[in-house]
Formats: structure tokens, sequence, C-alpha cells
């Protein structure tokens, strides 16, 4: 595609787009309905762990981030990476309505040579910053992004999500010396806290708690909010200012695993890796489309 | 001993830098000043990249001891349009990094140098945790990774100038201890070349970093026994250059010479290059045995492995006395 030379804010999506909090909502479910459609397609995945930050993409990719998805490696974008890339298959729906790739792209999903993968590829998929799926390693690549920007003189800022589970992963806490030691303030870790990793609860398989105590003592500005709170989350990010400060920002979401379907938030083990039988997913899809229609 | 005590020098130590020039340092500096996108990170390097930190301080990051994390920053700043140039030590910098490098760096094709010191049996001293002998093995199975093994400091120059351009990451395994040149000024080492160092038509010696030096000296005492001995330096372990393998094969006998484990490394290149073209050829492998290795000073673990010129020499002759 070509890019006219000229005022950029044709293309380009700005920060703190306005969004009512309604529709936010609504993109939320989208994502948790674009989910089980995927996940039935391809016959397995994460819906309970892609269900607790289905708010947080939505308001991310339709509020927050400065991108321009007719320009994916454009300079001074927002970053934005997929710590938990297991539910990448939450963030395909969002990069094809924003343009990023054909919607057709999804319909092969799940299928031998597509593009789309249970974990993000950057090099099969534009509007994906960093490729991931070793728990543990997208932080890092965040401080390093962070140095990066900020040796171009640029002001794009670099979001971080991580489960809390993946926060059991040591080098975690190596990029969380590493980004206060060198003053990111262009760096924001999201940490989707549904208390639950693969094994079970995560105060069971391993304590990670309290997180933002352990944050605040590793030199970052925490912040703890209701994850599943779209208000609250616009709020939060609003918040953030411009990226030139000199220390990292961490938003503890508190969220539920299995969001949105009474049944998933009951039991969301048994969804976090799986695949709904015709009746669980008409169920489902009737649930939340009920939700939607109100 | 006494020659064996000075091989205990810290080599990072202001006065051993002052002693020997320190390329690697003095040689990223200069890539650093030619251009703008190359950044160093250190992994707790930092007494061995003064000049670097003089040079490019804006450019230049300690990243403390925390090798893993190092590798992903680094890709992260690739990622970002900058040649990350990540110094450590090799038994932390490679095999601890293995998966970081394979999933953050080479999957991802980022241009990410990771220059490794202290290969090998380096910091035997310090205990077997020391030993850098796996790389070879595990790097050569990382796909889009570049491996290369400066065997002298001239090479190490040439390799650490010529791979700037390579797409995707590179992997410059350093070695130290080298007591003789292999090359007599900075060579150009075509990328995925063995480099021959030294002609002979009645055996060929492969050998590869500290190897190369050792097959150097046995080919010198050879030669006075009536031998004429080729002596290759694997400069690049992936891409391979199984042509020049099968050409000295055609001499009749071949011996790889390595500072590394006997499986895996360039011994097992060379024999499944061997195997897979059908060539007939008397082969032995000089390597680190496969047991708990020795613990103890650099030069005399050396020695004691037979990595020296004398030790390569009777392996040759063993060969081809058969």
């Amino acid at each position: 595609m070509t890019v006219a030379a000229g005022p950029r804010a044709t293309t380009v999506l700005e920060r703190g787009r306005q969004v009512g909090e309604d529709e936010l909502r609504r993109r939320a479910d989208w994502i948790r309905l674009e989910t089980i459609r995927l996940i039935d397609q391809a016959g397995l995945g994460h819906y309970s762990s892609t269900f607790s930050c289905a708010e947080v993409l939505a308001v991310l990719y339709y509020h927050t981030l400065r991108l321009d998805p007719l320009e994916p490696a454009w300079p001074d974008r927002d970053r934005f990476l997929l710590g938990k890339g297991h539910v990448a298959v939450g963030q395909w729906p969002v990069l094809a309505d924003l343009g990023y790739f054909p919607a057709s792209w999804l319909d092969d999903y799940g299928r031998l040579g597509s593009p789309l993968t249970d974990h993000p590829d950057m090099r099969k998929v534009p509007g994906v910053d960093f490729s991931s799926g070793s728990l543990g390693h997208n932080l890092s690549v965040g401080v390093g992004m962070g140095l990066g920007l900020r040796l171009e003189g640029s002001d794009a800022r670099i979001f971080v999500l991580t489960g809390d589970g993946e926060l059991q992963e040591g080098q975690i806490w190596e990029a969380a010396m590493a980004a206060s030691h060198y003053r990111l303030g262009n760096l924001v870790a999201i940490l989707d806290a549904n208390g639950f990793s693969g094994a079970g609860a995560t105060s069971v398989t391993m304590n990670i708690e309290p997180l933002a105590i352990r944050f605040e003592a590793f030199g970052w500005a925490v912040e703890e909010i209701d994850g599943n709170d779209v208000g609250a989350l616009v709020r939060t990010f609003d918040a953030l200012g411009d990226p030139d400060g000199d220390q990292p920002r961490c938003i503890v979401s508190r969220t539920r695993k299995g969001k949105g379907l009474a049944d998933m938030e009951a039991a969301p083990q048994a969804w976090h890796l799986g695949h709904m039988t015709e009746e669980e997913r008409v169920a489902a899809v009737a649930e939340i489309q009920a939700r939607l229609g109100r | 001993m006494t020659n064996v005590t000075t091989q205990m020098e810290d080599v990072f130590s202001e006065e051993a830098q002052a002693k020997s020039p320190n390329v690697v340092a003095e040689e990223l500096a200069r890539l650093a000043g030619a251009h703008p996108e190359v950044v160093v990170l250190s992994a707790d390097m930092g007494a061995s990249l003064v000049p670097v930190r003089e040079a490019i301080p804006d450019r230049y990051f300690d990243l403390g001891i925390a090798e893993t994390n190092a590798v992903s920053v680094a890709a992260g700043l690739a990622a970002c349009g900058f040649v990350p140039y990540v110094v450590s030590m090799a038994p932390f910098g490679m095999l601890k990094c293995a998966e970081q490098i394979r999933t953050d760096l080479a999957a991802t094709k980022m241009r990410v140098r990771i220059v490794t010191r202290l290969s090998g049996l380096a910091m035997g001293f310090f205990g077997t945790s020391h030993h850098a002998i796996e790389e070879l093995a595990v790097a050569r199975t990382i796909t889009n990774l570049t491996v290369c093994a400066p065997s002298d400091a001239y090479s190490t120059l040439a390799l650490l100038r010529s791979t700037f351009d390579v797409d995707g990451p590179v992997l410059v395994r350093t070695c130290e201890g080298v007591t003789r040149s292999v090359y007599p000024a900075v060579p150009t080492i075509p990328p995925g070349s063995i480099m021959e160092v030294r002609p002979g038509d009645d055996a060929a010696v492969i050998a590869t970093g500290l190897g190369t030096s050792a097959a150097l000296g046995a080919a010198e005492m050879l030669a006075e026994e009536g031998f004429s001995v080729r002596v290759l330096d694997a400069a690049y372990l992936k891409p391979f250059d199984e042509r020049a393998v099968i050409e000295a094969a055609a001499t009749g006998a071949l011996l790889t010479v390595e500072e590394h484990h006997v499986l895996g490394g360039l011994g097992s290149m060379v024999a499944e290059v061997l195997g897979r073209h059908g060539v007939d050829v008397r082969l032995d492998v000089l390597a680190l045995p496969d047991e708990d290795l020795e613990v103890g000073v650099p030069a005399a673990l050396i020695e004691h492995y037979g990595l020296t010129p004398a030790g390569v020499a009777e392996r040759f002759r063993r060969l081809v006395r058969g």
C-alpha cells in the first residue's frame, strides 16, 4: 500500500478514541463470540483465558492504542505484546476487524498453512508486534522495545499483557528489574490476574501474590483495577499521560477466568483448553447474544 | 607449572586487557561508530567492554547477571530496527539461553549477534558449571541461526565484521588462550565457508576455534616427519561448507579437532556429511569426551585432553598408521 505524504491522521487511529463504554462492552462480548467460533473451527483452544482479558483487548484496540492498520510497521505506533500468547484466538478477529488482514483469513484458522495460529507469529501476521508462546519472554522484549523507542526519540508506548501464571517464570522478574533500572516510562505491563494457570489456581500451584507489592518493590508504579470493567480500564489507560515518565507502569488487572459465561466462570479450569460440544456452543452463544441484545 | 599459572590470569583484569588487545570490544566500538543502529548489551561483562561503553554510552546497556533477559531484550531492540550485540560468558550466554535464542531471535529472524567469550574449557578452573562445550551441538539445530567460531584474533575481527550484514541472528563463539595466530592478517571469510589455512595432500585436519591453532602447530611437527597435512579452519559451523569436507576427504584421512563435546559438534557434522555423500575415508574425532570432565587451570585441561599441537599430532599418527 502507498501512504501519501502529508497528514497521517487520515489513516492513524489516535490514542484515546471516543468510544462509549457500552460499545466497548459489546466489543468484548463480540471477541468472546468470535473466540467460540474460531475454536470450534479449529477443534481446540483456550476459552477461559481469552474471556478473562476480552475487555482489556477491546479497550486497548478500540480506544487506547495509537495504530495504523494500513501501515503495521509504522515506527511510531504503540506496541502491543501478547505475553500470554495462547489467547491469540481473541486477537485475530480484532486485527481482522481493524483491517490488518482480510477477514477471510479467520475462516482458515486452525488449518494447516493458515498464518493465524494458536500463538501469534510476527512473521506471518501483520499487526503482531512480536511473536509469543513461550511464557515469560515478552516483558523482556517490551524492555528492549522501550530502550529502542527511547533511543529513537519516539513517544510510542509498549503494552505487554501477561498472564498471572506467567509471572511464575523467573525471566519476568529479570525484565521487571531491568525496566525500572532503565526507568522505562514508556512501558506498561498489564497483568491479567485471573487467578489460574493451566494446572489450577495459582494460589495452589505456585503463589504469585501479592502482585502489586511485588511490582512496587521492583520499582514500578502500580495500579490495581477491575480488569473486566471497561470504564476502569479506560480511565486507567487515559491517565497514563505522556510516555516520557521515568517509571514503568504496572496495571494489576483483576479479572475472572471464563468471564462472560456463567458455567465457565463457575468452572474456569474445565475450559482452560478445550472444545465445546455443539450443545454447549449453542447455549454459550445464546447467553452472550442475549446480553448483546439488551 | 609457571606457564600454567600465567594462563590463570583474569583475562578481564586491567593488566591482562592492557597486555592483549581486547579485539572484541575494540571491534564492537568500531562497528558501533560506523553503524548507528548497533547497540551493545552486556551480561555482566562490562569490565571487558570499557571501549564500547566509552564510545557509545547511549547505546551500551548493562543487563546484569541475567542472560536470558538480555537475549529477549535484544530481540525487542532488533524489532525496533537496531542491531544488538549481546556479550556474555559462553556457558551462560548460549546454553542457558538456547530457548530464548530459538524463540525470540531465530524463529523471528532478529538481527541479533550473540558474542560469547570464554568458550570451551577457558573457565575450567571454576568448575564444571563453567565448561562451555555443548553450544555447537545445540546451536546448529536452531533454524535461521548462523553459527561461527573464530580461531584467533584476526578471524575474530573478520567474523565480527562480515556477519554484520547477515540476515537473522548470529552466534559468534570466540575462544581464549590461542597461543599462535592462525591467520597472518585479518582474512576475508565468506559466509558459510571453511578456510584452508595450510595446504597439504597426505591427510587433512578440520578444526574449529582453539583447535585450529593446535592443528597448525601439529601440521608443522608432522611436516618434519614427512607428512603433508592440510589444515582447514571451520570458521562457520552453520551454514556448513560440505564441499570443503568432501574435498578434504579426498586426501584419504581426516581428523577433526574441537574444544567441544564429542557429540554433536564439528566431528559429528563432518561424519554426517561423509555418511550422506557415501565418502569412504579414515576419520577420527578429537574432542572432549562424553564423561565428567576434569576441573583445573585451562592450559592444564587443554593439555590433558590433547588439544595441543603435540596432542593433535599424536592423534594424527594413530589415525594414519591405523
